[in-house]
């Protein structure tokens, strides 16, 4: 890195690093201005400080992180000073960007990533490229994280408080968990989700992975429409397999506790688990079928020939090996089942009602940021679930020998 | 050619063949009568539904046979014929509280029917206590049920006790088996016909639904109003003279009285003069075949009419527009799904292994994160209190009066479902890219062309597979979303399925739900064959 950036010539000063600093502060300047209503002001003032911002980072070269660290500390000290602790989280943001930005340009860092013969055209479209993309990503992530600050509201409220822009601890408060975890309202949902998510997810396990080691072998009469029968329930739109489980599963039901004397209950509880297990096969066969592409017929073959049955060489052979498609396959038809919230709706009755079900009703009437508190904890198991799948593959390529690491 | 054990090769290679496809298919099955069972038959059954349309012939099955003979394009007033039946029909139906929904189907066609019937229900009795009371009043023993299950009882009826069981389970939908205790005497039908008929539809519904007995219980109205019906025939006077069965010279007795001459006719229209109108009728007679293209037109903004298809009236127009709107937005986020995808799936590509799995992650966290989740941090950011206008509110950018309406309307539901749906584009776009060589860009450059032309001649061509896949999934998905649209959509930011949604649970049109789903489900099936052409089922990956 730092061979590089001797090689690269460091631009000028006033032609180019002071402009472009005295314009990026100047937009600060001018959002920060707005805000009392002198949008202008705020921009000349912004130039300013983008000036002397350039010219202390080029003439204290060496001293990058100093200077970067006292940038913030001055633009928070500032913030504090003209307004309250938010404005001066604000400032210490808009500090952290601006020392960091300087530094990028005098030191040509902005040119470290492409190659010496770019113009300076190309160089531009490069790190606007780049800017683009870090703008999407954080599209992709950012409205994630109004909801987990959210949760943490004093108040009733889906906004934030001034309290809470303020960083004032009176602001905050766990009692949207406590409201969560201490009320039969979602606890019962919970557990219903905790019920129906694990038997679906092991029904579509089981059977999904038969048939998938069925549909790897060599030889299967019409495998692409049965293959196309299987995968059906993850195409076919959930409205449309809500309507026809809609229609079918009550006549069904009702047949159920007529004739085998079973409590509506439970026959509930039977609906919406079977029509979240069929929801679920779709991801166990592309899993598993996955792996087992990968899978090396020969060990079979070996198994066999040193007298195993092929019951025995399933479990001791195949099985190990095709297991971390299986478990996340599995997880992929939990997660279907556990935030799956049409076809309970159509085809549950209030007695399963589903963490899923209380959010959705909850967001239609907007009744409590309680959701927004079962919702930090549905990414908290879903990062755990991630991470679990990306393990897992990892694990497969590198057993299969596909991982170049 | 022999194999080891002495049988030819090729018939012990067959024998192999045919055993592992036995296997494979063993394995299979179990899965494939798992999905059949709860999922095809399910869609077929709404499939079913959508032309299903029984209820008119079941719930006024005499109406309808009466009705073949009227004439519908000249809109006249049906005959006498015509109304004794629908009395008849309606009485069972308002006895078994039938008549409503027949009343409620044919109201999705005219509306006013479901009123009509509903009040016309409630006054059969009216009508049929005219002829009970001079029927009591000319022979007293007609009060008493004994009397009357005497007189109706003998042998040889099993066949109209069969006929009117199947009526009552064609009405009710519901099993009408077990013994009634009652078989009428096959005098009493040739002499009394319609009146043998009444009585055992009320024998039947008595000892089944009621789980009475039925010497015990006094006759309907309808029966009244059947003997009396029976008795105007001017050739009955001279076989009811002749007849020597049990309650005979009651019979006689009647027939020597004055009968009540209220036609059923008259009955009808003094109850409610929308009897009279043809346009009842017309849609009666259109309706009443078991299977309709009725719920298909109406999902398309036609409606079934005396002179065939035509147009809804203007107001009434709903579906096309609501088509044209699921399918138009969902182009809208698709392109936003490619216009930011695209980027970031070429970063990903052409990132080195390590850097492009950590980015990878930031793409896959709101793939894995709840749907509700997602939705409601829309709806926290989106909403006139939430934290985008909170924001531009604090800077000054917007004026506190004038929030921007980012939700509830279709701005929230593209911007929502654009994030939600992003990362099943950049997954596919990224497995396609990833095996574009990045040799041809340089190659490209190396030989003059301009960073444009390289890209635009040499590696957009070849990563157009990437945006099919990905736009056809990302379209799939869009036009069958039900969950986001519902939340952030408002009024105007609604899809299909939200209608369809809205007819299950809220209107309970069930027919025109099927219909609408049906014709989604074809657009789905059309598209996913097209997938299937370009990329192949086989190659659907999750998750990178």
């Amino acid at each position: 890195m730092s061979k590089v950036q001797t090689a690269l010539p460091r631009p000028d000063l006033f032609r180019f690093t002071m402009p472009l600093m005295a314009a990026l502060a100047a937009m600060f300047g001018f959002v920060g201005g707005n805000m009392v209503a002198q949008p202008w002001l705020g921009a000349v003032i912004g130039a300013v400080i983008g000036c002397a911002i350039a010219w202390v980072a080029e003439t204290n070269l060496e001293k990058r992180t100093a200077v970067r660290w006292g940038v913030i500390a001055v633009l928070a000290l500032a913030g504090l000073i003209f307004g309250n602790l938010g404005t001066a989280v604000s400032g210490a943001l808009i500090g952290a960007v601006l020392g960091w930005a300087a530094y990028w340009l005098v030191r040509s860092d902005y040119r470290a990533a492409v190659p010496i013969y770019y113009t300076p055209g190309q160089t531009l479209w490069h790190n606007t490229f780049k800017f683009i993309c870090g703008l999407i990503f954080f599209f992709l992530v950012a409205p994630l994280i109004p909801v987990m600050w959210l949760s943490f509201n004093a108040e009733d409220f889906f906004t934030f408080t001034p309290e809470m822009l303020n960083f004032q601890a009176e602001g905050y408060s766990l009692k949207h968990y406590r409201n969560f975890l201490g009320t039969d309202e979602w606890m019962v949902p919970l557990k219903n989700s905790l019920i129906i998510a694990p038997i679906a997810t092991i029904i579509s396990v089981s059977l999904g992975t038969l048939a998938a080691i069925g549909l790897s072998q060599s030889h299967v009469p019409g495998r692409r429409a049965i293959m196309a029968i299987l995968i059906s329930p993850m195409i076919v739109p959930l409205i449309i397999s809500a309507t026809g489980m809609f229609f079918f599963y009550a006549p069904l039901g009702n047949w159920l506790e007529a004739n085998l004397g079973l409590s509506q209950s439970f026959v509930g509880f039977v609906k919406v688990i079977l029509a979240h297990a069929v929801l679920g096969i779709p991801f166990v066969i592309i899993t598993v079928t996955a792996t087992l592409v990968g899978f090396d017929r020969s060990l079979t073959r070996a198994a066999a020939s040193m007298g195993a049955d092929p019951v025995r060489t399933f479990f001791q052979v195949q099985m190990p090996l095709i297991l971390p498609g299986v478990i996340s396959g599995g997880l992929f038809a939990f997660i279907t089942s556990f935030d799956e919230v049409v076809v309970v709706l159509f085809v549950g009755s209030a007695q399963q009602q589903t963490l899923p079900w209380q959010m959705f009703t909850g967001l239609r009437e907007q009744i409590s940021p309680t959701i927004l508190a079962a919702a930090t904890i549905l990414v908290i198991i879903s990062i755990l679930l991630l991470t679990t799948v990306e393990l897992l593959r990892r694990r497969s390529e590198r057993l299969r020998g596909l991982s170049p690491a | 050619m022999l194999a080891a054990d002495g049988t030819p090769l090729k018939e012990s290679l067959g024998r192999a063949l045919r055993r592992q496809k036995i296997r494979a298919l063993a394995l299979v099955a179990p899965l494939l009568l798992f999905v059949l069972l709860t999922f095809v038959i399910p869609i077929v059954s709404m499939l079913v539904r959508s032309v299903e349309n029984q209820i008119v012939s079941d719930t006024l099955p005499g109406t309808v046979a009466a009705l073949s003979s009227w004439d519908r394009q000249e809109g006249a007033t049906p005959s006498e014929d015509v109304f004794q039946n629908l009395f008849f029909d309606m009485f069972n139906a308002a006895e078994a509280k039938e008549h409503t929904k027949l009343g409620t189907r044919l109201n999705y066609e005219n509306t006013g029917l479901a009123s009509l019937f509903r009040t016309s229900g409630r006054s059969m009795d009216d009508i049929g206590e005219v002829f009970q009371d001079a029927i009591e009043d000319a022979d007293a023993r007609f009060e008493d049920g004994a009397f009357w299950h005497e007189m109706m009882s003998g042998e040889g009826g099993d066949a109209l006790v069969a006929d009117r069981r199947a009526r009552w389970e064609n009405l009710t939908g519901e099993p009408m088996s077990g013994d009634i205790g009652y078989v009428p005497s096959q005098d009493i039908i040739v002499l009394l016909p319609e009146t043998a008929a009444a009585y055992t539809d009320f024998a039947i519904w008595t000892a089944i639904e009621d789980n009475d007995v039925v010497a015990e219980e006094d006759p309907w109205e309808a029966v009244y109003a059947a003997l009396a019906v029976d008795l105007r025939d001017p050739s009955r006077a001279a076989a009811i003279a002749e007849y020597s069965g049990a309650g005979a010279d009651a019979l006689q007795a009647l027939t020597a009285t004055e009968m009540p001459t209220l036609t059923f006719t008259d009955a009808f229209a003094e109850m409610d003069e929308d009897w009279l109108t043809p346009g009842v009728w017309q849609t009666v007679d259109v309706y009443s075949s078991n299977y309709t293209s009725g719920y298909f037109l109406n999902s398309v903004d036609r409606e079934l009419t005396v002179d065939g298809v035509e147009a809804r009236p203007e107001n009434e127009r709903l579906y096309i527009k609501l088509f044209g709107r699921t399918l138009w937005m969902s182009l809208i986020i698709t392109s936003s799904c490619i216009l930011l995808g695209y980027p970031v799936a070429w970063l990903l590509a052409n990132l080195p292994v390590r850097t492009a799995n950590v980015l990878m992650i930031l793409v896959l966290l709101p793939f894995w994160t709840s749907l509700l989740v997602r939705t409601s941090a829309w709806k926290v950011l989106l909403q006139q209190q939430g934290v985008i206008n909170e924001l531009l509110v604090w800077l000054g950018f917007v004026d506190d009066a004038n929030r921007l309406i980012l939700m509830n309307n279709s701005t929230g539901t593209i911007i929502a479902m654009t994030h939600i749906l992003l990362p099943f584009m950049i997954l596919p776009l990224y497995s396609v890219m990833k095996t574009v060589p990045p040799t041809y860009l340089r190659a490209a450059k190396s030989l003059g062309a301009t960073n444009w032309t390289a890209f635009w001649r040499v590696y957009f061509p070849q990563s157009v597979p990437g945006i099919g896949a990905g736009s056809i999934l990302v379209f799939i998905l869009a036009i069958g979303y039900y969950i986001t649209p519902e939340i952030v959509g408002g009024t105007d930011g609604v899809f299909i399925s939200n209608r369809i949604a809205y007819h299950i649970s809220r209107s309970l049109n069930w027919g025109l739900a099927a219909a609408l789903g049906t014709i989604l489900l074809v657009l789905v099936l059309a598209l996913y064959w097209v997938y299937d052409q370009i990329v192949g089922i086989d190659n659907v990956k999750l998750g990178g």
